[in-house]
């Protein structure tokens, strides 16, 4: 029992942790008991800092024991200070489904130091306003990256300084020469930004910049996954602790090395344990920009776009891009937010009656699945109807209306046995069930087994509202 | 639940809903307990049971290096005890068809595009989708094909002409006892004009109702003996016997459907291998658009692929995706402020970010829509596969790039 052997995280179990906790049931980190606690912490709901006796001189060793145990396959690496500090890696698994994908991929956005001020503010200002709202959640971007096209460290300085006056967003600052990067660095100093980057020729320089300031530091061997290795290790033995990994992301031609080279280092840190290699990766989709010639713009967007996209989903723990259009961005920040969600929770709702506004005995009855998107697409499209109306959520697992009906998860059985369930049969003096339009071929059975009259409601719901008004209007 | 009685022995009082957590967790690791015996190594191994080691003083304190610390690197690579079969669609003449080739799917010996480890045997492939009656299309789909919505044999040839399909999935919607319950000596018409318009391989699809899609497959499958159409798709609420010989007597192969669930994909391939050779099945387990459960669709088809490399014969199948899913997300069709661009951009990218992300769980054969999408995914996978180098001094450029 008293045994503590490093496991990986899948073996590690509530018991493991436990053994190690002061187990003084003093619930002043929130919980009921220091089982509880231990539970939380297996399943990464909650640090091991939130134990306060933990903390103590007297379980130093239990403590480090534990941050060891709990040390995740790739480092977490913070960029940033204060509330808009991003963190990066913290991954404990290459597959999400080994458990889950923490820290969702930062998006920095560009600008250079050759950009007008006008241009400069205006981009800065479009990345930190950029917001979109899905399933309850406000998807935005996360970064500045800085890029010194100039090579001036007069002009890098100046821009980074405009950069700071405009946003608090956590900066990257792009420059291979040593002079350009500590003149950036001067005015964003005790601001943590991540240092791009650390190369063959310049690693030592930046090594003391990143020691200096106090800052990440980022790596770049393009498609040397030995050069990559090597100065990683060589950045440690220097005392650069946060370091993000930068294999080379190639568009075109050299698109196989990135996947390879991204893959390989992912599976390196968490199935064979290289801790050399247990750092964030980079990827910078906007190298396509390398490639526009005489392309024009959307063409060059719509390589970024994708792939973003395909780095999203292998392993990147950060992006550079440069496109600032929503079509550019919105597939892929919903992307990572799907990406990123806990597969142990479904993305749900609960099932069972809702009612909006105050309906009566006449209000019409709809009904739904409940995917937590489809469930709450659903429900504002029927607040924006401004009728007072029941909607029965039928539970299809969380799969939404057209898979459910494909799947079977949503059958004719089912809604009959949900309209039973919900009591709306005492609600209401009518039989008609509204459903919705992608699920129209399973009306007539149904209506069989419920014994409702079905009407087939629109195929996406925004057409909610113009449907009650025309169908629904006595 | 199951758990209660743990719940109770233990003693001790968990908040129910970290207790499903729980659960749900430890299912995820029983499942994948196969997938990790390389794992499992490489902590059993001696020394790893001791004490974990107290992290190693700040290194700051030695001396800080002057040259490069050359170290190594070994690509981590792994081993497999299973491959996914190779399973050939469509015959030419000399197999007893009439395609101009056919195309063989799956092989591989890898997770999808591991191609540091072994090289993928068979790249993934595009069928296009023409439907044998006008359905609601999105203005960004219909726009390219509204010349031929009427006239499923042109539909089917600009399909392969112009937009460069590997194949084609003819849907045959109209037999739909909801629709137009049309007969299957109809869809067997249908299904000929098409074999006349284009040479490559067909996808021949149902309406989704389990009766009538088993009806017109026998008719179809009999008609066209030997054409080794993939038949898509045998569900569990068909006939699966009836569907399965149809399928192997005639020299067709069949897609075996299953709604987003490993265990349900195995159950029906079980019961087709009583009827029919393992490599005459390819299997979807559904997709869902990005933003729409994009997550679980990919997760279950890399769940599966892996699954099946380390040795889950129930899984060992070339996987089908239906992708063209991906315009059931509003995001894809619908009219927003200005700010999110036109839907004549947004629709396809959706499509294409949608395939790319089951193309790394281990897509093989995507059944898509939109031109730009198709073309996307064509040539991202030609790319991945050509053996091409990256600049490695160009890409540094990146830096100062002017955009």
């Amino acid at each position: 029992m008293t045994e503590v052997r490093k496991k990986g995280f899948k073996e590690l179990s509530p018991i493991d942790v436990y053994m190690l906790l002061p187990k003084t049931n003093c619930k002043e980190c929130g919980l009921e008991n220091c089982m509880a606690f231990a539970a939380k912490v297996v399943n990464r709901e909650i640090n091991i800092e939130k134990c306060p006796p933990l903390l103590t001189k007297q379980f130093e060793k239990q403590y480090k024991q534990l941050s060891e145990m709990l040390k995740p396959a790739v480092k977490e690496v913070v960029i940033g200070v204060g509330e808009k500090a991003v963190k990066i890696g913290g991954k404990l698994v290459m597959h999400r489904h080994e458990f889950a994908y923490f820290n969702p991929t930062p998006i920095a956005i560009d600008v250079t130091d050759e950009m007008t001020e006008e241009e400069i503010v205006d981009r800065v200002k479009r990345t930190e306003s950029f917001s979109y709202i899905y399933i309850g959640q406000t998807l935005k971007l996360n970064m500045i990256a800085v890029r010194s096209t100039s090579n001036s460290p007069e002009k890098f300085k100046l821009t980074v300084k405009k950069v700071m006056e405009n946003t608090s967003l956590p900066l990257i600052l792009c420059s291979f020469d040593p002079t350009v990067m500590e003149s950036g660095l001067m005015a964003a100093s005790k601001s943590k930004p991540l240092i791009y980057a650390a190369t063959k020729e310049n690693w030592k320089e930046m090594a003391e910049l990143a020691l200096m300031y106090d800052c990440p530091l980022a790596v770049f061997a393009p498609n040397d996954l030995k050069l990559l290795r090597s100065l990683v290790k060589t950045l440690l033995e220097y005392g650069v602790k946060d370091l993000v990994l930068d294999p080379g992301t190639f568009p075109t031609a050299g698109l196989a090395d990135t996947i390879n080279n991204f893959t390989m280092i992912r599976r390196a840190a968490c199935k064979h344990g290289d801790e050399l290699f247990g750092f964030p990766i980079l990827g910078v989709p906007l190298t396509v920009w390398l490639e526009k010639g005489e392309a024009p713009s959307e063409v060059v967007m719509w390589k970024e776009a994708y792939l973003a996209g395909m780095l999203i989903v292998r392993y990147a723990d950060l992006l550079i891009m440069h496109s600032l259009d929503g079509w550019v961005l919105l597939p892929n920040v919903i992307l990572r937010q799907n990406i990123y969600t806990d597969p142990r929770k479904p993305v749900a709702v609960e099932p069972g009656l809702r009612t909006f506004g105050t309906p009566n005995e006449n209000s019409p009855v709809m009904m739904t699945t409940n995917f937590a998107l489809t469930y709450y697409t659903v429900a504002s499209d029927i607040e924006a109807s401004g009728v007072d109306s029941y909607l029965i959520v039928v539970d299809t697992e969380g799969i939404a209306v057209d898979s459910a009906v494909a799947g079977r998860k949503l059958t004719a059985e089912k809604v009959a046995e949900a309209i039973k369930e919900s009591g709306v049969e005492n609600m209401v003096k009518h039989r008609k069930l509204i459903i919705p339009g992608k699920a129209a071929r399973l009306s007539g059975e149904i209506e069989q087994l419920s014994g409702w009259e079905v009407l087939v409601g629109p195929r996406d719901s925004s057409s909610i509202p113009a449907f009650l008004q025309e169908k629904w209007s006595r | 639940m199951a758990n209660k009685p743990e719940k109770e022995k233990q003693g001790i009082r968990l908040d129910p809903t970290l207790f499903d957590l729980l659960a749900k967790f430890h299912e995820i690791e029983l499942e994948d307990v196969e997938m990790d015996v390389g794992d499992l190594e490489i902590w059993i191994q001696p020394g790893a049971t001791a004490i974990p080691q107290i992290m190693p003083k700040p290194p700051s304190k030695k001396a800080k290096p002057i040259t490069l610390i050359e170290v190594g690197f070994t690509p981590p690579l792994e081993q497999y005890p299973g491959q996914i079969v190779e399973v050939k669609l469509g015959a030419t003449k000399s197999e007893g068809g009439t395609r101009g080739k056919s195309i063989v799917i799956g092989g591989e010996r890898s997770p999808a595009f591991c191609m540091f480890e072994n090289p993928m045997p068979n790249p993934p492939i595009v069928s296009l989708d023409v439907f044998d009656m006008r359905i609601p299309l999105a203005k960004a789909v219909k726009m390219h094909v509204t010349e031929v919505l009427d006239d499923p044999a042109a539909w089917a040839k600009l399909a392969v002409e112009k937009f460069g399909a590997d194949m084609v999935t003819l849907h045959l919607i109209s037999i739909d006892p909801l629709q137009k319950d049309t007969s299957p000596e109809e869809a067997v018409k249908t299904v000929e004009d098409v074999l006349q318009a284009v040479d490559v391989p067909l996808i021949i699809g149902g309406c989704g109702d389990p009766k009538k899609d088993l009806a017109v497959f026998e008719k179809v499958a009999e008609t066209f003996a030997g054409e080794r159409f993939l038949l898509s798709s045998v569900t569990q609420d068909m006939d699966v016997e009836k569907a399965a010989l149809a399928a192997k007597k005639h020299g067709h192969v069949v897609l075996s459907f299953t709604p987003m669930d490993m265990n349900l994909a195995r159950e029906l391939n079980r019961r087709l291998y009583e009827f029919i050779p393992k490599d005459h099945i390819v299997m979807d387990t559904t997709t869902a658009a990005l933003g729409y459960g994009l997550e679980y669709a990919f997760t279950v088809m890399e769940r599966a692929r892996l699954a099946a490399l380390m040795g889950d014969q129930e899984l060992q199948h070339p996987m089908s995706s239906g992708t063209t899913n991906a315009w059931a997300a509003r995001e894809a069709w619908m009219k927003m402020a200005p700010e999110w661009g036109p839907r004549e951009l947004r629709g396809p990218i959706w499509e294409t970010i949608t395939a790319l992300t089951l193309l790394f769980a281990g897509v093989d054969l995507f059944m898509m829509m939109h031109p730009a999408a198709v073309k996307t995914l064509k040539d991202v996978v030609r790319e991945l596969l050509s053996g091409h180098s990256g600049n490695a001094k160009k890409i540094a450029e990146w830096i100062t790039v002017k955009t």
